[in-house]
């Protein structure tokens, strides 16, 4: 596979080098969130579709940045943009599903300081993707984040129906876990060699 | 734990600074900002930058949300703060990149991540919005160590175990076998992980002789 063909692409980010996993991107909701299957699913859907709308944006401002050479604003252009799509997700969350609205509950907003999102905007920069590129690459980072989210919840459904001992319940549990995750997807590693 | 109540400002006092370092320590307790702790600690110094360019970020927009707290409407206060949090790191950014630029390419996106880390976003809404210029300083302050102390204990841990070495310096003869994942992404969740345990045990032990003590007691009297 070529480095820069879009199926490379989408699997270096959803697996080889995962953003969840192998670059600590969007740990906090990977740690709130993951109780419950059914709740890990709609959040990773809820990040997918933010990150789709702000990849797209984001393409789209450093085009205009670079037109006027303005591009130490990118950050503050970027932030604001995944702002305003989460204010978006959110609003049309509210009116067409208020129970899932409520499932997600603070979560939602702090989608906005999600670094996987920001992290999404600010690598397809570097690497100076097209924009076919940086479809695929959001689309791939959002499949990974929701595949490690649900990884894990399935792990914690599991985990609280059985007798731990007390020290280690709640977040050191999660931490583990995530760590021998982290472990089997490292695994992954030689698919792709060092594109990072 | 004297907890600021809503609209209610805090006096200064020596614990405005020290909570930041324990007992709501950002990192161990409040389990905020974990992205940049398991990313980047993977050595000693990489941790050290990183802790003080949060401090550094943290601190100068807090002073700044607390200053313009009566100026700015309550609809767009989010929206300010990311906007006065992005201009700080936006400096930060740059100025590494002067310094050191060996250090900008070891952090990589993480300086520009300082952004989307929640404790920032966190003390500015929680804290700065609601209290004088100096206890917001002094709470910001401890806050920033708190967080550095904990990039530093997971950054040595790391380092030591993964390279052998402490700050670039060989620790061990040459003959070390080195824990190479502890450096590697399953490392930071492993050695962060086994801190939490560490602590939780100790709080149990804590409460454990604590209502021992008690039982004494009564049996005693």
């Amino acid at each position: 596979m070529e480095a820069d063909s879009l199926t490379f692409i989408f699997l270096n980010a959803a697996i080889i080098n995962n953003f969840v996993l192998a670059l600590f991107l969007g740990i906090c909701p990977f740690l709130g969130v993951s109780g419950k299957i059914q709740t890990a699913w709609n959040m990773g859907l809820a990040t997918m579709f933010v990150m789709l709308v702000s990849s797209t944006c984001a393409y789209a401002i450093n085009k205009i940045l670079i037109a006027w050479d303005i591009e130490f604003l990118r950050l503050i252009c970027y932030i604001a943009v995944i702002a305003s799509a989460v204010q978006l997700v959110e609003m049309v969350m509210k009116k067409y599903s208020p129970a899932l609205f409520r499932a997600l509950g603070i979560f939602l907003p702090l989608i906005t300081t999600n670094c996987a999102i920001l992290g999404l905007a600010l690598f397809q920069t570097f690497r100076e993707y097209n924009f076919g590129q940086s479809l695929a690459f959001s689309l791939g980072a959002g499949t990974g984040f929701t595949l490690a989210l649900m990884l894990m919840a399935g792990l914690r459904e599991r985990l609280s129906l059985s007798n731990l001992p007390t020290v280690s319940q709640g977040a050191a549990l999660s931490l583990m876990l995530a760590g021998m995750l982290s472990l089997a997807f490292m695994g992954f590693a030689g698919l792709g060699g060092d594109h990072g | 734990m004297m907890a600021p109540l809503p609209n209610q400002e805090e006096e200064l006092t020596p614990g405005t600074f020290l909570r930041g370092l324990w007992e709501e320590n950002p990192v161990f307790v409040m389990l905020l900002g974990m992205c940049p702790v398991l990313a980047v600690t993977n050595s000693t110094l990489n941790a050290l930058a990183m802790g003080l360019a949060t401090t550094f970020v943290l601190v100068c927009s807090s002073a700044l949300v607390s200053l313009l707290r009566h100026l700015i409407p309550k609809q767009v206060r989010i929206a300010t703060y990311i906007v006065i949090i992005a201009t700080f790191v936006t400096i930060v950014d740059h100025v590494i990149q002067a310094i050191s630029l060996d250090l900008y390419n070891a952090l990589g996106a993480f300086i520009q991540l300082i952004v989307a880390n929640c404790i920032i976003l966190g003390r500015a809404e929680a804290y700065a919005a609601k209290n004088r210029l100096a206890t917001t300083l002094v709470n910001s302050l401890g806050m920033g160590a708190g967080f550095t102390i904990a990039l530093l204990s997971l950054g040595t841990v790391r380092e030591i175990l993964g390279s052998g070495t402490l700050l670039g310096y060989p620790l061990f003869g040459e003959h070390f076998q080195t824990w190479v994942v502890m450096i590697l992404p399953p490392g930071g969740f492993f050695v962060l992980g086994a801190w939490l345990l560490l602590f939780s045990w100790l709080q149990q032990r804590r409460a454990r002789r604590i209502t021992e003590g008690e039982e004494i007691r009564v049996r005693g009297s």
